[in-house]
């Protein structure tokens, strides 16, 4: 396959992780400080929201774009497991325990695998990645995020010929995630991509954001980042990879199939039923700006939808 | 005793916007500032629509009579919140791009429904004072002002029709909708006489 580089990056022009340091020392929570000061051996296995990731290299696939803070990044999240509202995950999410984690690679592959996350963490080098987020919704944030592409994983599971489709699974557990004592959605949250989307070198599955541990709200201690789908295709807190030969149903999908389609590629020419995406709001920004087919990624994964009608797959 | 009432009234009902300022002035408005204030402005011109339908059951229920003299403010208050609404939707949130708000007016039933309620709201708002009431004739008056029933239904369906897939708070106001409608209904069919409105 054909990976184009994205076209507006220049690597020197990336924003130092030092600088987003610097920028975000006087936010750092005091209970984390203090954890991390108390027990520096912590820094093997990063454990806790606000430590640093060692050795996080920078990537080429990341934009220049400016950076969305890191307090709008971490309190205004969708994460329904929590809590619909989006100001709920950063409160409500503290009761999440992120170690120890196990996640089961598993279906149609040769090598079925079960990860601690420690070595997970340690599978492939951490790259640094910044990609724009749109979310369905409207608004769109540019995020740095910390992992490597998923097709790590995939690869040395080694799929079999019977593998067309990656499900993903998240966290169930009311106990912790007190949003799954209501029905709003049909848990535990499930998300898809087609095995060729999955292997793709942009598709990320990240473990940190700027540079630091991912707080427990922005889906810790992993998640998916698919930058040019609608934001809730990046299952978050997952426990389950499993290769498959039909098209998962996702958690929105079955709970309004007119709404969310299986692909949800960013489309500013295809409407959401009840709402346009043509425009959105960057979050920082007064003004709208034009929403871009595949979020600006068409020159990196267009080539996978070549001949579709994404108006009959949206 | 009613004139200092409506005076502390007046700036109660002042309350939300004060707090919109002072959050805005102090950051306080969150990540998304022109959607907590699309929302925040939203919700308080249908609670001042709810709180309007319940002046009646509330004189009824109590025997009181000066709950009917705030009634007026209550749903003059109610049609400034939703000026304040559609005007950060056309300001803020769309910034007079009308070819889109032209197109969320008519493709969008949330926004339809919304708009159609703001509209209507507008001639209740014009007659509210005295003379209009006078020129209008009582009976005229009050068959107009049932829009509000109508615009309040639309306001709880715009909500309904907005929200992702949470409907817990439509819901409550739905609920509280229900109950300020049915009461009426239940005292047209038992306890009033055929000539009484509702
Ligand atoms: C009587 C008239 C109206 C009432 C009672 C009303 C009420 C509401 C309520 C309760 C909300 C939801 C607040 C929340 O999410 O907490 C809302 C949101 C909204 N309303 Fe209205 N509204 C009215 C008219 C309008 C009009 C005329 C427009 C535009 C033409 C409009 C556009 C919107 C938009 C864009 C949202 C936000 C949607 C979102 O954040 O996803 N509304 N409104």
């Amino acid at each position: 396959m054909l990976i184009k580089r994205p076209t507006d990056i220049c690597p020197s022009e990336i924003t130092d992780r030092e600088i987003y340091r610097a920028r975000r020392q006087f936010l750092q929570s005091v209970p984390a400080a203090l954890a991390v000061a108390a027990a520096p051996g912590l820094f093997a296995t990063p454990a806790f929201a606000a430590e640093k990731l060692p050795g996080v290299r920078k990537n080429p696939f990341s934009t220049n774009e400016q950076a969305t803070p890191y307090k709008e990044v971490t309190t205004y999240n969708n994460f329904y497991e929590f809590g619909t509202d989006k100001a709920d995950p950063a409160q409500a999410a503290k009761t999440l325990i992120t170690r120890p984690w196990t996640v089961f690679v598993e279906g149609e592959v040769k090598n079925p695998r079960t990860y601690a996350i420690e070595d997970l963490l340690r599978l492939a080098p951490l790259e640094e990645r910044i990609y724009r987020l749109r979310c369905v919704e409207g608004w769109s944030m540019v995020i740095p995020w910390a992992g490597f592409s998923l097709n790590e994983i995939i690869r040395r599971a080694e799929p079999t010929g019977n593998a067309k489709f990656v499900e993903f699974v998240s966290l169930h557990d009311p106990k912790q995630m007190p949003g799954q004592r209501s029905g709003v959605l049909d848990w535990p949250y499930v998300e898809g991509l087609r095995l060729d989307e999955a292997m793709h070198p942009l598709t990320l599955l990240a473990f940190g954001l700027y540079g630091e541990v991912l707080p427990q709200q922005n889906g810790a201690p992993l998640r998916l980042v698919v930058p040019w789908k609608y934001g809730f295709k990046s299952a978050k807190s997952i426990v389950r990879i499993r290769l498959v030969e039909k098209p998962p149903v996702s958690a929105w999908m079955r709970a309004a199939p007119g709404e969310y389609g299986f692909f949800s590629n960013v489309n500013p020419a295809v409407d959401h039923p009840r709402w346009s995406q043509a425009r959105e709001r960057r979050i920082g920004e007064f003004f709208k700006r034009a929403t871009l087919p595949f979020n600006g990624y068409g020159e990196q994964v267009a080539q996978l939808y070549a001949g579709m009608d994404l108006k009959k797959y949206f | 005793m009613v004139k200092h009432g409506k005076i502390l009234l007046f700036l109660a009902c002042l309350i939300p916007l004060a707090r919109l300022l002072w959050l805005g002035f102090n950051g306080g408005l969150g990540a998304n500032p022109i959607e907590f204030i699309t929302r925040s402005t939203g919700t308080w011109t249908l609670t001042f629509l709810l709180v309007t339908l319940g002046v009646t059951p509330l004189r009824r229920l109590s025997g009181w009579q000066w709950p009917i003299r705030l009634r007026r403010m209550l749903g003059l208050f109610a049609f400034f919140y939703a000026c304040l609404h559609f005007t950060t939707y056309i300001w803020l949130d769309q910034f007079f791009d009308f070819s889109g708000i032209y197109q969320d007016i008519f493709k969008r039933p949330f926004i339809t429904i919304g708009f159609t309620s703001f509209l209507l709201l507008i001639p209740l708002a014009v007659t509210s004072t005295q003379a209009m009431m006078r020129r209008l004739g009582g009976r005229n008056w009050q068959r107009l002002h049932r829009l509000v029933y109508l615009i309040t239904v639309g306001g709880v369906l715009h909500y309904w029709w907005l929200v992702k897939k949470d409907v817990t708070q439509p819901a409550i106001y739905a609920a509280v909708l229900v109950l300020l409608l049915g009461y009426r209904l239940w005292y047209r069919l038992f306890r009033a006489g055929p000539k009484n409105g509702v």
